[in-house]
C-alpha cells in the first residue's frame, strides 16, 4: 500500500481539512497573543503604588478578564453537548479555548503581581496553572496521536480488530485439535486468559511478554523441537496462528493505549477545573470580604 | 326473471363505487360478485398490506370512502358503507354470459339463473381467474392460490410456486419468523426472477443466504404423491435442471398469475384497440364500449389505480343517468393551476394547447396530461425574469408553452446566450444528473412555462414511449451541439446524431484505451468516468468527468492516438459518436478546425506537459491517483453529491459527530463514524452520500424519498417502514429505527443527572420508558438529511471539536486533485 509520507505538508492531503489549531488561519492565536501583549504593556506602563498587586486598578482589570475567561472556557463542556442550531462550530470554540486558555498564563500571572504565598489566592492560581498545563498535554496528544492511531490501526476499525482476534481464537481451537492434550489445554488457557485491555501502567512490550498468548507460543516453540513429524506440523500451524494473534494483540493494545492517551489528560483537566472554580469563588469572595 | 336498471359486474373499487352511486340516486341495481365477499382482488392481498391512495392530488369522487391504510381498514370501511347504503349485492354470482344491448341485457350466471338489465357496467378488473396447478395432485386440499396471513402457519413444509412478486412476498412472509418453524421452498420456472421487483428478488437472495428459505430456479412441479413419512404424508416431485428432486410437502401456495378475461369480453361483442396483450377495450369518453349500453370501467378499462376506479364508478352511473356534462373530478385543481394565466382558456383548451405546442408531449393522451399536470406547475414570467440560476438545486424540467428564453452559456459573460424557442424544453440535464443547474436562464419575452418535477417526467417517459424518444433525441442534440464550443452546424449535428450509438457500461469498464487509435467521441449521458494515464508503469488519475460532458475529442489532434484511458467510475450510459464524421467535418472546414484547435489548446498544453514530465512525476501524483481511486470508486463518491469525509490525522474518536446527529434528529444518529473504510488518513464513515441517482429511491412504494431544495435526499413522513430503501442502498447508510422517547433537557441532565444525556439513548433507557406507556412506535427508515433547514448546517461538522469532519462534493474533490481535464 502506498503510504502517504509527507503528512505534515499542508498541501499534501488531497482533501484539505482545517484543524482546530489552524482554525481560520490562526485567528484565536492572533487574538490571544494580542491580548497577552496588551496586558503585558499595560502592566509595565501602569505605575501603581506601592507595587503591582491584585488590588490595584490594573490588578482588578486583569483579574476580572481572567475570571470571565475561566468561566467562559469552562462552558466548552456545555457547548460540546448542546447541539442547538446556529452558526457556531465546536472547532472554533476549541480553537478559542486553546489559545485564550493559554493566554491565561500571562494574564493571571500579571494579575498576581508575582505575590505568591500559602493561601487560597495562590491555590486558585496554582490550580489554574495545572489546568492550563494539563490542557497543553491535551493539545499535544490531539495533534499527534490521531495520525499514529490511524497508522497503527491500518484500515481497520476497533470493532474489526476485535473481530479478527475472535476469528483467530476460533481458528486456534480448530488447529489445536490434533495436538497432545497438554498443549490443547495450554492453547485453551491462552485463549481464556488473554486479556486484550492493557493495564494502566507498564510498557506494552512487558505486557506482551507476560501475556498468556505469548507464554503459550513459547511453550509450543519448545515443544516443536522435541515433537515427532506429525505433531510438529500441527504445532507449527498453531504457532503461526498464535504469532498472528500476538501481533494483532499488540496493535489492539496499542490502539487502546492511544485512546487512553486521548482521554487521560481530561481526568486531570476536568476535575482540576472544578476545583479551580471552587477556589476561584473562594478567592473572589474572600478578597471582597476581607478587603 | 329479476329486472334492474343497472347491473354491475364485479365488486372491486370501481364496481362498488358505481353501486354506491346507484343506491344514492335510488336507481334499481344489482352488484354481481363471483366471490363470497366484496372486492376479491383486494381481499386476497396479504394481511396487513399497505394500500396507497395515489395519485395524491386527485380528489376522490365516490360515495365510498377511501384513504391510504392497511388492507383490513380499507375493506372494513367498504363493507360498512355497502351495508349502510343498502347496496343490493348478489354473492357467488359468476357471470358466464352477457347478451342483448341497451335496454334489454340478459346476464346469465354459472348456476343457470339470469338477470335482466337496461345497462351493464363491467368492472371485473384484469385479475381474471388464477392459473391452476396442472400437475397431478394439484387438486389436493392443501394446494391454495392465495395466502391471507403468513403468521397462521407453523412447522410446515411449504412449497411456493411462482417467482413473481406475489410468490416472493408470500415466501418471505412465511419464512420471516424462524419461530414459526416453516420450511419454505420457492419454485421458479425461469432462470432468475425477471418479473419480480428488484427489491423483492434481492430480499429473496438475502433470505436464502441467511438460510431462512430456499428457492430452486428452472424448476417445475411434476406431481404430488403419497409416500412421505411421519407428519408429512405427501411428497412433491420437482423437475429441476439437475434432475428430479423429492421433498416433503404440507402445503402448496401457487402464485402463477392469471388468465386475462379478454376472451369473455370479446364474446360479448366488445372491440379492443388492438390485438396485443396490452390493448384495452375501445371506449367513449363516457366509458361506453362498442356494445351500446355496456360500460367498462376500472383496471379493465386501463386504470390500475384504486382512486381512478372509484371515481369512474361514480361517474359512469352519472353518465347513465343522463348527467353527461359532468367534468372530471380534477377540473377544479387544474383550473386553479391556470388561474393566473394572462390568457383565459378552459382547462381542456389549455391541455390541448400545451399538448400541441410542446414537442415532447405530442404523444401524451389528454388523460395522462391531466394526471401529470396535477403534479406540475405553470409559471408566467415577464421579459427579463430569471427562471433558474446557475448552481441552483433543482431537477425539474421546464417546457416553454408560449414565448422564448435565453440561456447564459458563459458564467463570466452574461451577454453570451443561446435562445430556446417556444415548444422546446430546458433543464433536462437534471434528469441525467442530480447536480446543480449548469446555467442561468432568463425570459426573453413574456413566457408561459410548464415546470414538470423529475419524478413526473420519469414516469411520463416510462409510460409513453414517444416522450422518451423525443426527450432523448433532444438531449442528445443539445449535448452534441455543445461539442467544440457550439461551433458545429445544424447539418453536422444531424449527421452525427444519425451515427450515434448507445452503450451501457458497468463500473470499471474501460471504453477508451490509451495507445489505441480511434477518434470516436463519447458523451456521458449518465454516471461518470475516470481519465487515467500510464506514467512509470502506474495508472495516474488525471480527471473525473461528470454526466453531461464528453471525452475522447483530444485524439483528433493527436493523429487519432488515444493519450489517456477512460473508464466508467460507476454504472454509466454513453453515446458513441463516430470519429470519421468529425475527422471529415474538420478536414472540410479549416476555419472550424482552427477555431476548435484554439479551444482545446489549453487541454493540449496540459497533456503535452504531462507527456514531457511523465518519468519525473513525484509520488504525490501517485498518491493523488490512489486516493482518487479509493474515494471515487471504492467509496462511491463518484456518484455522491455531498459526503462526510473525516481526516484521521485530526479525528480523536470522540464520536461527538454521532452525538450531535442524534441530538438534532430526535435521538437517532444517522451516521456511524467508526464504520466505513479509510485510506491515507481519509476516512469515509457510513453516512449518506446523497447520490446523483439515489439507489434508495429505486422502489419506494409510498414515494416517500425525495431530493430537497439543498440537494439533500430525504425520507418524508409517508414512509411505511417497508425497508426497500435500506436494501437498495449499497453503502448501508439507511437504518430502520423507531423514534425513541423524548429525553429530559440538557440542563436537567447536567444539574440533576436526569435522562441518558446527549446522543442516542441506550436501549435499556428506551425499554424502561416504553414499559410505562405500552406500545412502541413503528420502525421507519432513517437517513441523513444533511440537516436541511437547520441553521448552521450539518450538525456532524459543527460538533467536531478538531475540524476532522468535513462534507465534500466530488466536484470540489476533482478540483483539489488537480487533474483538470474536463470542460
Amino acid at each position: 500500500m502506498a503510504r502517504f509520507t509527507d503528512k505534515n505538508a499542508p498541501a499534501g492531503l488531497p482533501i484539505q481539512h482545517e484543524g482546530f489549531l489552524r482554525h481560520r488561519n490562526f485567528r484565536w492565536l492572533k487574538i490571544a497573543v494580542a491580548l497577552s501583549i496588551a496586558a503585558l504593556l499595560a502592566y509595565l506602563i501602569a505605575d501603581v503604588e506601592p507595587r503591582p498587586n491584585g488590588g490595584t486598578w490594573i490588578g482588578y482589570t486583569l483579574g476580572a478578564i481572567s475570571a470571565i475567561l475561566i468561566v467562559w472556557l469552562t462552558l466548552l463542556g456545555v457547548r460540546k453537548r448542546s447541539i442547538n442550531p446556529g452558526k457556531w462550530t465546536l472547532k472554533g470554540w476549541t480553537s478559542a479555548h486553546v489559545y485564550l486558555g493559554s493566554s491565561l498564563i500571562v494574564l493571571a500571572t500579571l494579575h498576581t503581581g508575582f505575590q505568591l504565598g500559602w493561601n487560597v489566592h495562590t491555590l486558585a492560581y496554582a490550580l489554574m496553572m495545572i489546568v492550563v498545563l494539563s490542557g497543553f498535554f491535551g493539545v499535544y496528544y490531539y495533534a499527534t496521536v490521531p495520525a499514529r492511531m490511524s497508522d497503527n490501526r491500518g484500515q481497520r476499525s476497533q470493532v474489526e480488530l476485535l473481530e479478527a482476534i475472535r476469528a483467530l481464537d476460533r481458528q486456534l481451537r480448530d488447529a489445536a485439535r490434533p495436538l497432545d492434550d497438554q498443549y490443547v489445554r495450554e492453547v485453551k488457557r491462552a485463549i481464556r486468559k488473554t486479556k486484550i485491555r492493557p493495564p494502566f501502567f507498564g510498557s506494552l512490550k512487558s505486557v506482551q511478554r507476560s501475556c498468556a498468548t505469548d507464554r503459550a507460543l513459547k511453550r509450543l516453540v519448545r515443544a516443536a523441537q522435541t515433537a515427532d513429524e506429525d505433531q510438529r506440523r500441527a504445532i507449527e500451524d498453531v504457532k503461526a496462528i498464535l504469532q498472528r494473534k500476538s501481533a494483532l494483540l499488540l496493535r489492539t493494545r496499542q490502539h487502546i493505549r492511544y485512546k487512553m492517551l486521548l482521554r487521560l489528560w481530561l481526568h486531570i483537566h476536568v476535575p482540576m477545573t472544578l476545583a479551580l472554580l471552587v477556589a476561584l469563588s473562594a478567592h473572589i469572595i474572600s478578597v471582597f470580604f476581607y478587603w | 326473471m329479476e329486472s334492474v336498471r343497472i347491473a354491475i359486474v364485479g365488486s372491486g373499487p370501481a364496481g362498488l363505487s358505481a353501486a354506491g352511486r346507484a343506491a344514492e340516486r335510488g336507481i334499481s341495481h344489482v352488484l354481481l360478485e363471483k366471490a363470497p365477499h366484496l372486492s376479491d382482488t383486494i381481499y386476497k392481498y396479504q394481511r396487513g398490506k399497505y394500500i396507497m391512495a395515489t395519485p395524491d392530488q386527485l380528489p376522490l369522487r365516490s360515495d365510498f370512502p377511501f384513504e391510504a391504510g392497511s388492507r383490513e381498514n380499507v375493506i372494513g370501511a367498504w363493507d360498512d358503507t355497502a351495508a349502510a347504503k343498502g347496496i343490493i349485492v348478489r354473492h357467488n354470482a359468476d357471470v358466464v354470459s352477457i347478451d342483448g344491448s341497451r335496454g334489454a341485457f340478459i346476464l346469465t350466471m354459472k348456476d343457470g339463473t339470469a338477470i335482466n338489465a337496461d345497462f351493464v357496467v363491467l368492472a371485473i378488473g384484469v385479475q381474471g381467474n388464477p392459473n391452476k396447478v396442472r400437475a397431478p395432485g394439484g387438486d389436493l386440499p392443501f394446494v391454495q392460490y392465495q395466502l391471507d396471513d403468513p403468521k397462521e402457519y407453523f412447522d410446515e413444509n411449504i412449497i411456493v410456486i411462482g417467482g413473481g412478486d406475489a410468490g416472493i412476498e408470500n415466501a418471505l412472509g412465511l419464512a420471516a419468523d424462524p419461530e414459526q418453524g416453516n420450511i419454505v421452498t420457492l419454485l421458479q420456472r425461469a432462470d432468475g426472477f425477471p418479473r419480480a421487483k428488484e427489491a423483492n428478488a434481492q430480499a429473496l437472495y438475502a433470505a436464502k443466504n441467511e438460510g431462512r428459505l430456499d428457492f430452486i430456479t428452472e424448476a417445475t412441479l411434476n406431481r404430488i404423491e403419497k409416500g412421505g413419512s411421519g407428519e408429512s404424508p405427501y411428497m412433491a416431485v420437482v423437475d429441476t435442471k439437475d434432475g428430479e428432486a423429492r421433498m416433503p410437502v404440507d402445503r402448496v401456495i401457487a402464485r402463477l398469475g392469471a388468465a386475462p378475461p379478454r376472451k369473455f369480453i370479446e364474446e360479448i361483442g366488445v372491440e379492443f384497440t388492438g390485438p396485443d396483450r396490452e390493448a384495452f377495450p375501445v371506449l367513449s369518453p363516457q366509458y361506453e364500449s362498442t356494445v351500446p349500453g355496456l360500460y367498462i370501467i376500472g383496471a379493465l378499462a386501463g386504470f390500475p389505480l384504486i382512486k381512478h376506479c372509484m371515481n369512474q364508478g361514480h361517474d359512469v352511473v352519472e353518465f347513465i343517468s343522463g348527467n353527461t356534462e359532468l367534468a372530471p373530478p380534477d377540473t377544479p385543481l387544474l383550473e386553479a393551476l391556470f388561474a393566473d394565466a394572462p390568457v383565459k382558456r378552459s382547462v381542456d383548451d389549455w391541455i390541448e394547447h400545451i399538448r400541441q405546442d410542446v414537442e415532447i408531449l405530442h404523444d401524451v393522451s389528454p388523460l395522462q396530461m391531466r394526471e401529470f399536470l396535477l403534479s406540475s406547475d405553470i409559471q408566467f414570467k415577464k421579459r427579463g425574469d430569471t427562471i433558474i440560476n446557475r448552481n441552483d438545486i433543482g431537477s425539474s424540467i421546464f417546457a416553454i408553452v408560449d414565448g422564448s428564453v435565453r440561456v447564459q452559456i458563459d458564467p463570466d459573460d452574461k451577454s453570451k446566450t443561446v435562445s430556446i424557442k417556444e415548444g422546446s424544453i430546458f433543464g433536462e440535464l437534471g434528469l441525467i444528473s442530480g447536480r446543480r443547474r449548469t446555467a442561468t436562464v432568463v425570459a426573453d419575452e413574456p413566457v408561459t412555462l410548464l415546470e414538470i418535477p423529475r419524478n413526473a417526467t420519469l414516469k411520463l417517459m416510462a409510460s409513453v414511449p414517444g416522450v422518451k424518444r423525443r426527450m432523448e433525441r433532444l438531449s442528445m442534440e443539445r449535448q452534441v451541439g455543445q461539442l467544440f464550443g457550439r461551433l458545429l452546424s445544424p447539418k453536422a449535428i444531424d449527421e452525427i446524431l444519425a451515427g450515434a450509438e448507445f452503450l451501457s457500461l458497468k463500473a470499471g469498464e474501460t471504453f477508451i484505451q490509451e495507445g489505441d487509435r480511434s477518434t470516436d467521441i463519447f458523451i456521458i449521458r449518465q454516471g461518470s468516468a475516470v481519465v487515467e494515464k500510464k506514467i512509470g508503469g502506474k495508472n495516474v488519475f488525471l480527471s473525473y468527468v461528470l454526466a453531461g460532458n464528453y471525452v475522447g475529442e483530444m485524439s483528433l489532434f493527436y493523429e487519432g492516438l488515444r493519450t489517456a484511458s477512460v473508464r466508467a467510475a460507476i454504472k454509466t450510459e454513453l453515446a458513441r459518436l463516430p470519429g470519421e464524421i468529425f475527422e471529415r467535418i474538420l478536414r472540410e472546414s479549416p476555419d472550424l478546425r482552427r477555431a476548435v484547435e484554439a479551444q482545446v489548446a489549453k487541454r493540449r498544453r496540459l497533456n503535452d506537459y504531462i507527456e514531457a514530465k511523465r518519468e519525473s512525476f513525484s509520488s504525490v501524483v501517485d498518491m493523488h491517483s490512489e486516493v482518487a481511486r479509493f474515494l471515487l470508486e471504492e467509496e462511491g463518491l463518484s456518484e455522491a453529491t455531498d459526503a462526510l469525509v473525516i481526516d484521521e490525522t485530526l479525528c480523536i474518536g470522540c464520536d461527538n459527530c454521532e452525538v450531535a446527529c442524534a441530538d438534532i434528529h430526535e435521538g437517532i444518529s444517522r451516521l456511524d463514524r467508526e464504520a466505513g473504510s479509510s485510506y491515507a488518513y481519509i476516512h469515509v464513515p457510513t453516512s449518506c452520500r446523497h447520490c446523483e441517482h439515489p439507489h434508495c429511491m429505486t422502489d419506494c412504494p409510498p414515494d416517500a424519498i425525495h431530493r430537497g431544495p439543498d440537494g439533500e435526499v430525504f425520507i418524508d413522513e409517508k414512509c411505511i417502514g417497508c425497508g426497500n430503501c435500506q436494501r437498495y442502498c449499497p453503502y448501508g447508510v439507511i437504518q430502520m429505527a423507531a423514534v425513541p422517547p423524548k429525553k429530559p433537557g440538557l440542563f436537567s441532565w447536567i444539574a440533576f443527572g436526569a435522562g441518558p444525556g446527549p446522543g442516542e439513548p441506550p436501549k435499556e433507557w428506551i425499554a424502561s420508558k416504553k414499559s410505562r406507556n405500552g406500545e412502541s412506535p413503528p420502525k421507519l427508515a432513517v437517513k441523513c438529511d444533511m440537516c436541511a433547514g437547520i441553521k448552521g448546517g450539518p450538525a456532524c461538522v459543527r460538533a467536531c471539536p478538531t475540524g476532522a469532519a468535513k462534507r465534500i462534493s466530488p466536484n470540489e474533490y476533482v478540483k483539489l486533485a488537480g487533474g483538470g481535464g474536463e470542460d
